[in-house]
């Protein structure tokens, strides 16, 4: 049994109320513990991970209970792998919350924040299907706080949606449990494989439905379409950070998918099938519908959240077979995902933050500060995001070109892939040339000013602040967000270079995926010295 | 007993479902309760409905109920019960905001403001 298993959730468990009790009216004090405790769930995910690197499930049996009837924290390669992730996403985007100054422009930031990380460790430890139910809610109640951070009617407007459309997710999710349940009697992701896989397949009607209805609760959450409405407005209206942080929950319902139905679900049984046969249109769908929507967009913030979109509909298309060189592919292109969509969340709030009125309208605007580095900042996490070469998106897509070569709808997929990306392409990159090289165009260039023809010129339109104004002389220190949100995609060419040890990880990842024995063994075989 | 608990149950989702629907965050409220007390009642009877047995081991008695829904279903009470106030303060915090309490996002979330014109100087 590995006690280091319970750190991640207690860790940030710990943190949070003391931020909130201890702490509340010293944001520098707010500032450390936050950012240290991060730093410190960083440090013990990369420890897990050399931990579960070797192939070994690691258990945590809560209170020490036999298995099925107490709670155990899982550890394998897929959830090590996400911890990291998460500790490295938290960590960076904390930074540039700091830098950017957006802690400050509302209460309890940085409590929110640990409640959140908490949420997000314990969905990917967790063995207990319920007591991933407990997780979601607590990574979403954090997460409304986290989405209204700084207020303002429109991102408080968006945020009722966001929490009416998850409520209605988490009843769904609560129905599937008792539905499984109901019919085998279990919560315990293990001794449901076991159990699932001893069921005559005359009479696995109710567990159908309880599948389906778990995979529609896991598609909300990574937003496939149909269920993807609350995700553009949702991201585009919350704070850049936030948004950034974000990009893990979606692969949070990703997750849950790949778990459910790699362990859970048999191999090849009529649930895993009919699952597959629904994820692949659904995920070529969401990438149609990313893509176009980055080319339908008027406002930055609804760019990068398309964008999000129509990588998730990427990464799901890798997964939707649950295939070996899929999986892989996916694995490989969630790390990818994650990163790309946080760097250009951060980015798009770097220009918003130094816009007037914090506008995020595509439209000609007065240069802004530091527009080269953040020009060249939004090029690269454009870059990343379309999938192009030299960075990490560009052997993430090949990956999923070649492990989806010899499936049944190749041409489809190939196609839709290839023609979706040039979408992003051409939506980016006019998205980025209106904000930095048609700047000008404003006619506040002091070199080509007109003063003769003042008098006929109408004055500039007043904007109204959609936004609660942010300034960069608000910001705390520009030079932290700048470096934050470069380290992300930093992150992207740290990749790219490793590629290749990480693709061997993701290809281990899916082949302990794939064969669940090892795992249910550790929970229900060994269980010497428990109660 | 059965025919009664499961139509109570689904006239709660069909009532939740329809209010949930609805335009106007009061309604879509009560809508979200309605269906988690449908979500509740329906967990509760996963474990079976049967009366006056008792859910703990006991000596001499021969059949028992399923404790384990009525645990499950604490934690989604508390846990929903939580929700709701998180949705009643969000909303009552976009009523004050924004002046109306339509869930929909106005156009204005999609496209840009009309930006207001410029005063004229010279009318004056």
């Amino acid at each position: 049994m590995n006690h280091w298993l319970v750190a991640p959730v207690v860790l940030p468990a710990f943190v949070g109320p003391l931020i909130v009790l201890g702490m509340r009216h010293d944001l520098v004090l707010q500032r450390v513990a936050s950012v240290a405790a991060t730093a410190a769930q960083l440090a013990i995910a990369i420890w897990l991970m050399t931990q579960a690197a070797g192939g070994e499930v690691q258990v945590n049996r809560l209170g020490n209970w036999a298995a099925p009837f107490g709670i155990v924290l899982m550890l394998d390669r897929l959830a090590a792998l996400m911890l990291v992730l998460t500790g490295v996403l938290a960590l960076v985007v904390q930074l540039y919350a700091i830098g950017s100054g957006w802690d400050r422009k509302g209460w309890h930031f940085h409590a929110l924040w640990q409640f959140q990380l908490m949420g997000i460790n314990g969905a990917f430890l967790t063995g207990d299907a319920f007591n991933l139910f407990v997780f979601f809610e607590i990574l979403l109640i954090a997460s409304y706080g986290l989405m209204i951070h700084g207020g303002g009617e429109m991102r408080l407007r968006a945020g009722v949606q966001y929490i009416v459309y998850n409520l209605a997710g988490s009843s769904l999710f609560l129905a599937a449990l008792g539905t499984i349940y109901a019919v085998t009697g279990t919560l315990n992701m293990a001794d449901l494989s076991v159990r699932v896989a001893q069921m005559p397949a005359g009479d696995t009607a109710l567990l159908r439905v309880g599948a389906v209805l778990l995979m529609l609760v896991f598609a909300v959450k990574a937003a496939l379409v149909p269920l993807h409405f609350w995700l553009p407005s949702t991201y585009a209206r919350a704070p850049g950070p936030v948004a950034a942080l974000f990009a893990i929950m979606t692969k949070v319902g990703v997750y849950g998918i790949i778990r459910f139905f790699m362990l859970v679900f048999p191999a090849d049984s009529a649930i895993e099938r009919f699952a597959a046969d629904i994820l692949l249109p659904a995920a070529l769908i969401t990438l149609i519908v990313g893509q176009l929507g980055i080319l339908g967009s008027r406002h930055l913030g609804r760019i990068a959240a398309f964008a999000a979109l129509g990588s998730v509909g990427t990464l799901m298309i890798a997964i939707a077979q649950f295939r070996l060189p899929g999986l892989a592919a996916g694995i490989w292109y969630m790390i990818h995902s994650t990163l790309a969509a946080g760097a250009l969340f951060l980015v798009v709030d770097l220009i918003g933050s130094r816009r007037q009125g914090g506008s995020l309208w595509l439209r000609p605007m007065p240069p802004i500060a530091q527009g080269g580095i953040v020009a060249a900042l939004f090029f690269a996490a454009a870059i990343g995001i379309a999938g192009l070469p030299p960075l990490s998106g560009f052997p993430g897509k090949l990956a999923i070109l070649q492990a989806t070569r010899y499936s049944a709808d190749t041409l489809l997929i190939w196609t839709t892939i290839l023609v979706t990306t040039l979408l992003a392409i051409y939506g980016l990159s006019r998205a980025g040339s209106m904000v930095f090289w048609r700047a000008y165009e404003h006619g506040t260039d002091p070199a080509r000013l007109d003063h003769s023809h003042d008098a006929q010129r109408p004055l500039p339109p007043k904007v109204e602040p959609d936004e609660p104004v942010q300034d960069v002389a608000d910001a705390a220190s520009p030079a932290l967000a700048l470096t934050a949100a470069g380290a992300l995609v930093a992150g992207m060419v740290l990749l790219t270079v490793l590629a290749g040890p990480v693709m061997d990880y993701a290809q281990a990842t899916a082949r302990q995926l794939a064969d669940p024995m090892p795992y249910i063994e550790a929970v229900l075989v060994r269980q010497e010295g428990t109660k | 007993m059965e025919i009664l608990v499961a139509t109570a149950i689904g006239f709660m989702t069909a009532a939740g479902v329809y209010l949930t629907l609805r335009k106007r965050t009061f309604a879509v409220v009560l809508g979200m309760t309605l269906l988690s007390y449908a979500t509740n009642l329906f967990l509760f009877v996963t474990g079976r409905l049967v009366i006056d047995q008792p859910p703990i081991l006991q000596k001499g008695v021969e059949s028992y109920t399923d404790p384990l829904p009525q645990a499950l279903v604490l934690t989604a009470i508390v846990i929903s019960f939580g929700m709701t106030a998180v949705v009643v303060m969000m909303a009552l915090g976009a009523f004050l905001e924004g002046g109306d309490d339509h869930v929909d996002l106005p156009a204005t979330d999609r496209r840009e403001p009309r930006p207001r014109p410029a005063q004229d100087e010279g009318a004056r």
